[in-house]
């Protein structure tokens, strides 16, 4: 362990001095335990990330998401289970051995040092000399779009640019795996698409193994190559967007990602009978009997002919939301159903229509 | 099975709790030698070595009443300057944080500087300028001793302002008073059921301090002869120490529960904010 | 004043609500309002003129004239007299040395009170300690420091039959300006407690975080983030120590009854008419002195407090 310490503290000056290239790693987290008293806020989580990867750790507050990224990253100490950087156990590695970057949520620039210096302070760390410093860093601030702003203080840039500056400080190192802990939670909408997608170009144009934790199911869709949703200190599932969207493991995943109608039915021998319809259970088989199953409002058909078919309903709301409309429905019983379809339909409150079901399969739990 | 694999993770932050105790252990020590001290001499039996509690009974004991009666006018006194420099702080004060608050927000920081001169300015000096002043106060409103509260209020400033913004500051006042107003609110209504409620915490930490600084001001009193529970205290001290002492013992007691009350006030309001 | 204020506040509900005066402009009623708003504010500032203003002009004012009411530089030139000089040195260097004592030692007690719960029993213990000793004690800590180290104080007695230690061997100093130190150190520790723990409380712990994950060490997080940062409040604590220790008055009234060692001792000699140098109204010109030197510490104060501001957002 301390051998390679060594070597790699010494590795670090005599690297190329010239472009950001990075040598992306992977990161292994092995049935990972974390307790805080009673509360096991890691409850043996286990990730693989590969080389050059984007990893999205998605999931409510509360979760333990950020306390896995800290324990990556050696803020916290973990009680078990085992953490590898390029097959290498970190265990013994404080933060500052273990050659990472990482994006905090905000605030975190150093107030008293202008851009640039926050910029180059984990090169001066490493010891690089002052004229290679500052070509990197210069650099590190053009890939990122602030290269006129090293002269600034923290306090007279936006929140976006901010964690712009934080970003190339992060990757001036050339770090093994970047972290990023909910960087744009504290921004505001807007913004927060344009620097998410900033994000991305980056990583993809450095290839570099990244760690991204974020409570905001779109942000997590839109960026990541792969998704782990988590939940009570545990990993749901592991998976693309596509795949966590389209076939949810689990009902907290497909509540929890995109939005879902919970549709009354029942479960025999895997098939759901549902509002008429039936569709195929996913997931792993479950006993058979009264269920609730999520299905999609993409999976609603909307009929406003006036002999359409389907089940009879009342339009209550619709909301156009640009490309698409959303409607919400109310059928026989009660039940309220979110319908999303073309903007050339334009149902108003009070019309009778009818909804029918694409018949994609769903997930489900047993009814209470 | 539960192995800890890292150590406690230490970025340079807190100190260990070894380093905390012996430092925090250290300076309580040093701190409470005098006051100790303090506390052993009011037991002491003259000259003699041995210990009384004769000094405490005789304080409270009826028939002392007539020696110590200057003394305990001057307690009085100055619990009267504490009362009417709370008022003052109240009725001329408040209001006007309030009403630069919620309808001058240009002013809030000259009147912020304004509240901090008192500082620039000692007490020693004010009581130079002072001293005509109240040659003209003295025949407006006669020379009783509630009259210093005026220059009290002054001296309260700084710490009055800190303890009211603390709390104007966390409270979207100007929010609700529009709220309030828009609900068909009267500005009386307004102040009395909306603002002194939320502003509770500052006002009631302002009138703490405001005592506590009152019953510690010893350099106005004594440059304009007015007798107050200090410049009593120092009197007393050359005749009977042991009383000197005794007393100096209560209003430290006194005054640490009052600040240890606004501690509470305010902890528990950080905590309902948080 | 209260009644004018309220009318104010009263005069202002009318000016802004239309059903009580459908027939007035809106313009007119603004204007009507904002008078009203303006007159809201001359109880405090008829207040502030009177008792702060005026004496702080008054008191500088008197040292530019003489008894007899002709202007004269005579009490201003008086500062630069030896004698009086001399106050202003010891005023001086007992406000230097025990600033910078109690800055240090406040610091370290600060650092110790640091990753302890805002709103604990230990931290509300050492608030309002800090907040007696450094705002009420005066008169009070004299009396304590003399029942400790005066002549028959507990501490001279038992290093005496202890140790055979005299603390006053080359005479009783408890009573000079040398027995201010103690106390006003007792008091500056307190008070560098107040105003510096906010400041350590700013430290972000993103920062020291960062620093780690950019491969800083304990040794660069003090010395290059949280050194820096805390370097201008440190320095702003220190002159408001400074400034503190400067203007007191009544510890040292206390415990020196003799003799106008310090300034505030002798604005106290001038005030009770022992003319100072022979001269009248010497009062205002060592007043005068004790504001300037004021207020160039508390510019300091303000300018290094608005910058270290700006970083706790």
């Amino acid at each position: 362990m301390i051998d390679t310490q060594a070597l790699r503290t010494a590795a670090w000056p005599t690297e190329p001095a010239t472009t950001l290239a990075i040598t992306p790693a992977t990161v292994e987290l092995d049935a990972v335990v974390k307790v805080y008293g009673t509360h096991r806020a890691l409850d043996g989580i286990s990730l693989a990330l590969e080389p050059g990867e984007f990893v999205a750790l998605l999931g409510p507050s509360g979760c333990g998401k950020t306390t896995a990224l800290r324990a990556l990253a050696g803020l916290e100490a973990v009680d078990g289970g085992s953490i590898r950087i390029d097959a290498e156990d970190v265990a013994g590695l404080p933060t500052n051995k273990r050659d990472i970057g990482m994006v905090f949520q905000a605030y975190s620039l150093f107030p008293h040092m202008t851009v640039l210096e926050n910029v180059e302070f984990g090169l001066r760390m490493r010891r690089v000399a002052a004229a290679e410093r500052r070509v990197r860093a210069h650099e590190a601030l053009d890939l990122v779009g602030l290269g006129d702003r090293g002269e600034r203080f923290a306090h007279q840039l936006s929140g976006g640019q901010q964690q712009r500056v934080a970003l190339a400080r992060a990757l001036v190192t050339r770090p093994r795996v970047l972290l990023l802990d909910e960087p744009l939670s504290a921004l505001d909408a807007k913004v927060r698409v344009q620097l998410r997608e900033q994000i991305r170009r980056i990583q993809t144009e450095l290839g570099i193994t990244t760690l991204f934790v974020t409570h905001d199911q779109e942000e997590a869709l839109a960026v990541a190559d792969r998704v782990a949703v988590m939940r009570e200190g545990r990993i749901e599932q592991i998976g693309t967007p596509e795949e966590l969207y389209v076939t949810p493991a689990t009902p907290f995943v497909a509540d929890f990602v995109g939005l879902s109608n919970r549709v009354p039915g029942v479960l025999k021998a895997g098939t759901i009978t549902a509002a008429g319809a039936t569709f195929e259970l996913l997931g792993d088989p479950q006993p058979d009997g009264p269920v609730l199953a999520y299905v999609r409002p993409e999976d609603v058909v909307l009929d406003t002919s006036p002999r359409g078919k389907g089940l009879a309903a009342t339009v209550v709301a619709s909301s156009f939301l640009g490309s698409l409309r959303r409607t919400t429905v109310r059928l026989e019983g009660d039940l309220l159903l979110s319908v999303q379809h073309d903007v050339s339909l334009q149902p108003a409150p009070g019309d009778g229509v009818r909804v029918g079901f694409r018949g994609n399969p769903v997930s489900a739990i047993s009814a209470p | 099975m539960n192995r800890r694999l890292t150590g406690p993770v230490r970025l340079g932050l807190a100190p260990s709790p070894v380093t905390r105790v012996a430092i925090l252990g250290v300076v309580a020590i040093v701190f409470a030698i005098p006051l100790l001290s303090l506390l052993e001499f009011s037991f002491r039996d003259g000259l003699s070595g041995g210990y009384t509690l004769a000094h405490w009974t005789g304080l409270f004991d009826p028939e002392n009443a007539r020696p110590y009666r200057t003394l305990f006018q001057s307690i009085g006194n100055s619990f009267l300057l504490a009362g009417v420099t709370v008022g003052i702080v109240l009725v001329v004060l408040l209001p006007t944080m309030l009403l630069v608050h919620i309808s001058f927000p240009r002013l809030r920081r000259v009147l912020e500087f304004i509240c901090i001169i008192p500082i620039t300015v000692p007490a020693i000096v004010l009581v130079v300028g002072l001293a005509p002043v109240y040659s003209i106060v003295v025949q407006v409103f006669g020379g009783s001793v509630w009259t210093l509260a005026f220059a009290y209020g002054i001296l309260v400033l700084p710490y009055a302002y800190r303890a009211i913004q603390a709390n104007l500051d966390g409270v979207p006042v100007v929010t609700l008073v529009e709220a309030a107003r828009s609900l068909g609110a009267g500005w009386p209504t307004v102040v009395a059921r909306v603002l002194l409620p939320n502003l509770r915490r500052g006002v009631l930490a302002a009138a703490f301090i405001t005592i506590a600084v009152v019953l510690g001001e010893f350099t106005i009193a004594s440059l304009l002869n007015r007798r107050n529970l200090q410049t009593a205290l120092l009197q007393i001290s050359t005749s009977d120490g042991y009383v000197a002492a005794i007393l100096a013992l209560l209003s430290l007691a006194f005054a640490f529960v009052l600040l240890l009350i606004i501690g509470r006030i305010g902890s528990a309001g950080n905590r309902s904010n948080s | 004043m209260t009644v004018a204020h309220t009318a104010a506040l009263v005069a202002d509900v009318a000016g802004e609500t239309p059903r009580r005066h459908p027939v007035a402009g809106p313009a007119a009623r603004r204007r009507r309002g904002g008078l009203a708003k303006y007159l809201g504010l001359t109880p405090f500032a008829l207040y502030v003129l009177v008792f702060l203003a005026i004496p702080t002009v008054l008191a500088v004012a008197t040292g530019f004239f003489a008894e007899d009411g002709t202007f004269t530089f005579a009490n201003i030139l008086g500062i630069f007299e030896p004698a009086v000089l001399a106050t202003f040195g010891s005023s001086f260097w007992v406000s230097a040395l025990t600033a910078v004592i109690g800055a240090i030692v406040g610091a370290f007690v600060c650092y110790a009170m640091l990753g302890t719960k805002a709103s604990g029993a230990l931290r509300t213990l050492v608030d309002s300690a800090s907040s007696v000793l450094a705002q009420f004690g005066g008169v009070m800590l004299a009396f304590a420091f003399i029942a400790a180290i005066g002549n028959q104080g507990l501490v001279t007695v038992w290093l005496i039959e202890s140790f055979g230690i005299n603390l006053h061997e080359s005479g009783v100093w408890l009573y000079q300006v040398p027995g201010l130190i103690p106390v006003y150190v007792y008091f500056q520790v307190p008070l560098m407690i107040i105003t510096f723990l906010p400041a350590l409380e700013g430290l972000k712990s993103q920062w020291a975080e960062a620093n780690a994950t950019l491969g800083g060490t304990r040794w660069t997080y003090w010395t290059r983030i949280a050194g820096p940062v805390l370097a201008p409040s440190f320095i702003a604590s220190l002159l408001l120590l400074f400034a503190n220790a400067f203007s007191s008055y009544a510890t040292a009234a206390a415990l020196i009854s003799q003799g106008s060692q310090i300034v505030p001792l002798q604005i106290r000699s001038a005030l009770i008419s022992e003319t100072v140098l022979g001269r009248e109204n010497m009062a205002g010109a060592l007043a005068l002195g004790m504001i300037v030197i004021m207020v160039v510490v508390m510019w300091g104060y303000s300018v290094l407090a608005a910058r270290t501001s700006r970083w706790q957002r």
